[in-house]
């Protein structure tokens, strides 16, 4: 199993500090595989309460703070719960895109970061096309960085509403959260899992509270050495196989801008690794079929599926809102400057 | 200039196996005598008391990136062979890839010139092909006259079978090494460190063992085509490569080949959460292709530790990962790590230690140097081996602090370095 070594106190005590060696704030969420269990069910818990909470409260809590989201990536999902549920929490937003701002002249991130600080923002929600982009952010600026996507290596607030949506479909409280609620759970992950941060920071998360994943795809979306990334996880390369093992399955789209030259038979991999309804309906009748999106509809998913009865595409979607405002709120307790 | 006496050391001179209590009298930039404890008399000399520490030639690094002409910002010829001065070395090896690239007489005399300032001697080596662009010999003859000696298209590899043995054919009928950085390109496009587990969980692309084995190989099948050719293999990483190159040498090739400190003495871990500074190529690898590198330095294979000192601007490195350049520096580090990790933890001789670090890579290279003959040429490092220090990048004499060893505390510590008799560092 691999493990990533962090920059050790020691070193950091002998030098004149490099940036990779400076602190992160502990507000920043940028690895689902950072949180503690109790973590996990303290944000749950956050917010069940802040979805309840009356709105007109809830909008004092962060009321004029300011946060600031760093998209250098198209979003829709992410972007626009982030930025409801800073909202709802009475902070300011602004948006930065890499369109449309001083990224295009080729303002570096350590740069574009320092200026958003310098503008008084309290919270960076970051999404960048460069694996680890937020730990470089959090460093250069000691600001709590959200993690709202990077490269191929996270994505963490999904993680996190993908187990609320979990736990829902299972009628587990928050509350019940601990390292054994998802045992006798094993979810398949399908698609393009090389590219995707999804699976990634799912894997790390689900498997924490007991759950396990399979992985399944093609050799070339999915290398043999992706199960040492934690344990519980294992490969299928079958995708009905996978299925009638799974009680919940997850489909991923190809991601086309990452292929890097990558050549993929399409009418094959259809044929393979597609959720239709025969394919459902014959492997895992009764598995909630989820898909962090975007869909790409008749490619991994069929219409039927992703709109069908056991698809919870759209309680995901939900589910972003109050996950966000949770580790917002989290990330922006007590850090009054 | 002042003749120097350096008197008391235990003098290690790998080349004639010397390792004993010796003076040694440098004049007119040339060793003038080494002899027993008090047998010179220098009454003109400059003395300097070398008790305690082990006194050796001058080090040779053959692989440094000096950045100039083109790349001051970085470092320039005087900062890069002050930082050599301060590791040690004497004699460095500059790498083509300059702007503009070394591939003309001209520039090859540039970088020895006398206004560059340097504090160690400068042999330029040269762009196998025009611009390293692959598709035409540079003038080997004109580029060695002028002072190259060795070529190389370094970070762009020679890939076409036909060019690359065009230029073991035309660096061999000048008894010129042809240099390869081994990595098969069109395998590691988007690629920022080594292949496998811990590359898929940090989301980032790997470069495989292959990449490098492969061209190593094809590199070697080239070689036997051709007569008096002469390969040497740029900084190797991988065990697979290595046994290439440890076969080819027991079937008579003339291969040879280095290995830095970074990959003797890191592994992929040091990669971290994507801290730059451990981003180099080719990447630093698996903990087994690691300890391939300490056999092949142990058991003779490796001719060479080099550095592949590669400098780069604060601003460069502080970016994200994938857009951040390669390289480390490492003149100011290699003496301390070699000292630490091959003889103290592997146990090699000293002797054997510092043939790595002078005579093997003169060799290597054809340079005359690394040796404490006699009429050679007035190189002489002086280091304290017990002495333990903690390395800090902040107060490298290089222009560029990028190093994953900052704050390591690292075995033998250098307090003087003569090149041709002149005092480039003292301690």
């Amino acid at each position: 199993m691999v493990e990533i070594r962090r920059p050790s106190r020691k070193a950091r005590k002998f030098s004149a500090p490099s940036l990779f060696q400076l602190p992160i704030h502990p507000g920043s969420a940028i690895s689902a595989g950072d949180f503690s269990v109790a973590q996990v069910r303290q944000i749950l818990l956050a917010a069940d309460a802040l979805e309840r909470e009356d709105p007109l409260r809830r909008a004092r809590r962060l009321a004029k703070r300011r946060v600031a989201l760093l998209f250098y990536e198209a979003s829709t999902r992410t972007r626009t719960s982030f930025e409801l549920a800073a909202k709802a929490l009475g902070a300011d937003t602004t948006l930065v895109s890499s369109l449309s701002s001083s990224i295009e002249k080729g303002e570096s991130l350590r740069d574009t970061g320092i200026t958003l600080k310098a503008l008084g923002a309290e919270c960076i929600i970051l999404r960048s096309p460069y694996s680890g982009a937020p730990y470089l952010l959090a460093q250069a600026t000691g600001l709590p960085v959200l993690n709202a996507g990077d490269g191929m290596a996270e994505h963490p607030s999904q993680a996190l509403l993908d187990l609320r949506t979990i736990l829902q479909l299972r009628g587990i409280r928050a509350a019940a959260v601990n390292e054994r609620c998802l045992r006798g759970i094993t979810l398949t992950i399908c698609g393009d899992i090389l590219h995707s941060r999804v699976a990634r920071s799912n894997a790390l998360l689900l498997t924490k509270l007991g759950a396990k994943v399979i992985f399944c795809g093609p050799e070339k979306l999915l290398p043999e050495n992706a199960t040492e990334i934690g344990p519980g996880i294992s490969i299928e390369r079958d995708f009905e196989v996978a299925l009638r093992r799974s009680q919940m399955v997850m489909m991923l789209r190809i991601q086309a801008e990452r292929l890097a030259g990558l050549k993929i038979d399409l009418d094959d991999y259809r044929s393979r690794y597609q959720a239709n309804a025969e394919r459902i309906a014959a492997c895992a009748p009764k598995a909630p079929v989820l898909h962090p999106g975007p869909i790409i509809r008749g490619m991994e998913i069929t219409s039927e599926v992703a709109d069908g009865p056991r698809s919870a595409i759209a309680a995901q979607v939900a589910n972003g809102v109050p996950i966000r405002m949770a580790l917002l709120a989290r990330a922006l307790k007590g850090g009054r400057r | 200039m002042k003749a120097l006496l350096i008197r008391g050391g235990r003098v290690v001179d790998p080349a004639s196996g010397l390792d004993a209590k010796r003076d040694v009298l440098l004049r007119e930039g040339k060793v003038a005598a080494v002899e027993n404890p008090g047998q010179i008399r220098a009454a003109d000399a400059e003395v300097c008391d070398a008790k305690g520490l082990v006194v050796a030639p001058g080090l040779v690094d053959i692989h440094v990136h000096l950045r100039e002409p083109g790349q001051g910002y970085k470092e320039t010829i005087a900062t890069g062979t002050a930082a050599a001065a301060a590791g040690g070395f004497t004699s460095v090896c500059a790498m083509p890839n300059t702007v503009p690239v070394n591939d003309a007489p001209e520039t090859t005399r540039w970088m020895q010139a006398f206004e560059r300032k340097a504090s160690a001697h400068v042999f330029p080596i040269a762009a196998a092909t025009r611009g390293s662009m692959g598709e035409a010999l540079t003038d080997y003859a004109a580029l060695k006259e002028a002072g190259a000696v060795a070529v190389t298209d370094d970070g762009k590899p020679i890939l076409d079978d036909a060019m690359m043995l065009e230029a073991l054919r035309s660096a061999a009928v000048l008894d010129l090494p042809v240099i390869q950085h081994a990595e098969d390109t069109r395998l590691t496009g988007g690629c920022s460190m080594n292949a496998g587990a811990l590359a898929f969980r940090l989301g980032l692309r790997g470069m495989s063992v292959e990449a490098e084995s492969n061209l190593v190989e094809r590199d070697l099948e080239l070689l036997k085509q051709v007569k008096n050719g002469h390969l040497h293999v740029a900084h190797l990483s991988t065990r697979k490569a290595l046994d290439a190159v440890r076969a080819a040498r027991r079937a008579g090739l003339h291969v040879t080949c280095e290995v830095t400190p970074h990959h003797f003495a890191l592994t992929e871990e040091r990669v971290g959460l994507y801290d730059t500074n451990a981003k180099m190529n080719p990447p630093l690898r698996a903990e087994s292709d690691r300890a391939a590198m300490v056999e092949g330095l142990l058991d003779g294979t490796v001719d060479a530790v080099a550095t592949d000192h590669a400098p780069h601007a604060a601003h460069e490195k502080e970016q994200e990962f994938d857009r951040a350049p390669n390289g480390i520096t490492g003149l100011e580090t290699a003496l301390g790590l070699a000292i630490s990790i091959l003889h103290i933890r592997h146990k090699v001789p000293l002797a054997g230690v510092l043939a790595l670090l002078s005579s093997r890579p003169a060799q290597a290279m054809g340079l005359k140097r690394g040796t404490l003959a006699p009429g050679a040429a007035g190189d002489v490092v002086a280091f304290d081996p017990a002495d333990k220090w903690v390395f800090r990048a902040a107060e490298s004499r290089s222009k560029s602090k990028n190093t994953p060893f900052d704050g390591w505390e690292l075995q033998g510590r250098v307090r003087l370095t003569v090149s041709e008799g002149r005092v480039v560092f003292r301690r």
